[in-house]
């Protein structure tokens, strides 16, 4: 059996085929990225060395800026919708549907499944202005509340709004799910102990259900924070980063600094800088979860 | 933590938290999830009747009016002139062959590390498990310029190739942890009976994976069928491009003004994800959250 198992031969041939496209695609363009970051040029013009140049311009450039004030204000926004509706979410299935909750949980996960740029042009079409009213124009017209009736997609300040409705709209079902696995995995007799201790309601849920439920949210909150913060198809497809430049996240900054001004160096940076606000943010939480558990 | 396990006393404690939520709370939580539910189906039935909708009811009428009648010319123009018959072919095109490579090279990693047995298998699975926290813009230029000297844009090999690598990580990780519960007896039992390595796989392991690679195949179909950022950005021309970049493509030329057209289209983006789920929804469900939370 052990000299089955160790046949090199048959793990080459078992691990190799995957190994190899995986390092080829996705692993040496990680650390070519890191090489194009200290250069600059085009396909077309080649490249030279420029040290940290690129790192140092991040600062000054101001739409980088933008898009980094942006993309954390877009994130904290969505992220704290998810979690919280999702976590309101699991609450109601576990303690007031109950085992009636599978209809209603299948339903609200329905729109995960659905893709970004296809929900992106319904929800355009939602708030649209001209050349007729979108769906929400329209009821506010029906309801004669023509003072709110407003080009929604084309002002920064309810573009941003919009944009936040739909990214929660997309999750809460997908939080919903997980958190409520969690919840089922929190024995019964400690809830029943608690309530019989007099805890009730919120109280119940602050200093008993939460507590306990503190590693699957913060799993969430991770995996929240790492979707909003690489946020790029639901905003390309519905504003495209207008108007102007007032909803352009770190990742459509990226791509059109990299494939419309063709600066790959730049580019590259600035997806190094992304990955590394992830990962900042993803260890943070992680110690954050350590900590208070220990 | 996606454990779903039945528990006998959950009947006792429903009764006792009940009274939890008879208190007022009880009605403004119903109306509450009436209220989600609604705001979750209405604007996908909203937009199954819109397309449906001939133009002068986009006119004269306010766009939540209930269509007059089938006005399927919306489907016609956006599959022919809208190109749709295009995108949507090479979509089912990229996505079939992406799907078949993932399963069958990720099963066979899985395999290779979880099972067999040789020094560096921690280290290869910490590998692919890195995948999962690089964002994809990391590469996207690198592997452009990759692209462009192997002249692999505007290919639909190309673009299989992407999916697949970044297919990896996840399905390997989930496929390893589902063979970690494979029963060790059953392996050895088939190698005593003289089955080579080989064949203990494809009649033993594989079969009993079926489950399995459902699953990660229908989470692998959702990225690769809704993903837009690597399409658009190693496709840019028509006969290759695929359903959300055509898509985006459709809206931006024809959107402001075709609004029956642009229903449909959107319509026929959205349709095999929406009769996967009504199919498999509880399957799907258990696979997107697993693949998560433990993401």
């Amino acid at each position: 059996m052990q000299k089955i198992l160790s046949d090199r031969k048959a793990i080459l041939l078992f691990v190799g085929p995957a190994l190899l496209i995986y390092v080829v695609i996705v692993l040496i363009p990680v650390v070519w990225s890191v090489v194009y970051s200290f250069q600059e040029g085009t396909l077309l013009s080649g490249f030279r060395f420029v040290g940290l140049n690129n790192f140092g311009k991040l600062w000054g450039d101001r739409d980088f800026i933008n898009s980094l004030v942006f993309g954390l204000r877009y994130a904290v926004f969505v992220s704290t919708g998810q979690i919280a509706i999702g976590f309101l979410l699991a609450l109601v299935y576990t303690f007031y549907l109950k085992k009636a909750s599978a209809l209603v949980r299948t339903i609200l996960f329905f729109p995960v499944v659905l893709p970004t740029v296809a929900v992106a042009q319904m929800f355009t079409k939602l708030f649209e202005i001209t050349p007729q009213y979108g769906l929400v124009n329209a009821l506010l017209d029906a309801a004669h509340l023509n003072a709110w009736i407003q080009p929604w997609l084309g002002q920064s300040s309810t573009a941003f709004v919009v944009i936040v409705i739909m990214d929660i709209w997309r999750a809460i079902g997908f939080y919903g799910i997980i958190l409520y696995s969690g919840l089922l995995d929190i024995p019964d007799e400690i809830i029943e102990a608690a309530r019989l201790d007099g805890a009730q309601q919120w109280k119940l849920v602050r200093y008993i259900v939460t507590p306990l439920l503190r590693p699957v949210l913060v799993t969430a909150i991770i995996f929240s924070l790492n979707g909003t913060l690489k946020v790029f198809e639901s905003v390309l497809a519905l504003t495209g980063g207008g108007p102007g430049n007032t909803t352009m996240p770190l990742t459509l900054y990226m791509y059109k600094t990299a494939f419309t001004v063709n600066q790959y160096g730049y580019g590259s940076t600035i997806a190094i800088f992304l990955t590394l606000e992830c990962l900042l943010v993803t260890l943070f939480f992680y110690r954050f979860a350590r900590r208070d558990i220990a | 933590m996606s454990s779903k396990r039945p528990t006998q006393s959950r009947a006792a404690q429903a009764v006792s938290v009940t009274a939890w939520f008879k208190n007022p709370s009880r009605w403004v939580v119903a109306v509450g999830i009436g209220l989600l539910l609604i705001l979750a189906l209405y604007p996908i039935i909203w937009l199954l009747l819109s397309s449906i909708k001939a133009p002068h009811e986009f006119n004269l009428r306010p766009i939540y009016a209930l269509p007059e009648g089938f006005y399927a010319q919306n489907y016609v123009d956006a599959w022919t002139s809208g190109k749709f018959s295009i995108y949507f072919v090479n979509s089912v095109l990229v996505t079939i062959p992406s799907l078949a490579l993932i399963l069958c090279m990720s099963v066979a990693a899985a395999f290779g590390i979880e099972i067999m047995r040789w020094k560096l298998k921690n280290k290869v699975l910490l590998l692919f498990l890195a995948g999962i926290l690089i964002p994809i813009q990391m590469v996207l230029l690198p592997l452009y310029t990759m692209y462009y000297r192997l002249q692999l844009l505007d290919n639909r090999w190309g673009l299989i190739l992407v999916y697949t690598a970044f297919g990896f990580p996840l399905s390997v990780f989930l496929l390893t942890g589902y063979l970690k519960s494979l029963s060790y007896e059953i392996l050895e039992a088939a190698v005593v009976d003289g089955a080579s390595i080989y064949q203990v796989f494809f009649r033993i392991v594989v079969p009993m994976m079926k489950n399995s690679l459902l699953t990660v195949g229908l989470i692998q179909f959702f990225f690769i069928w809704n993903d837009l950022l690597l399409s658009l950005t190693f496709v840019s021309t028509t006969p290759q491009r695929t359903i959300q970049a055509g898509l985006l493509d459709f809206v931006g030329r024809f959107g402001q003004r075709e609004w029956g057209p642009t229903f449909a289209s959107i319509t026929m983006s959205v349709l095999p994800t929406l009769i996967i789920y009504l199919i498999l929804n509880k399957l799907v469900i258990r696979g997107l959250t697993a693949g998560g939370v433990k993401g």
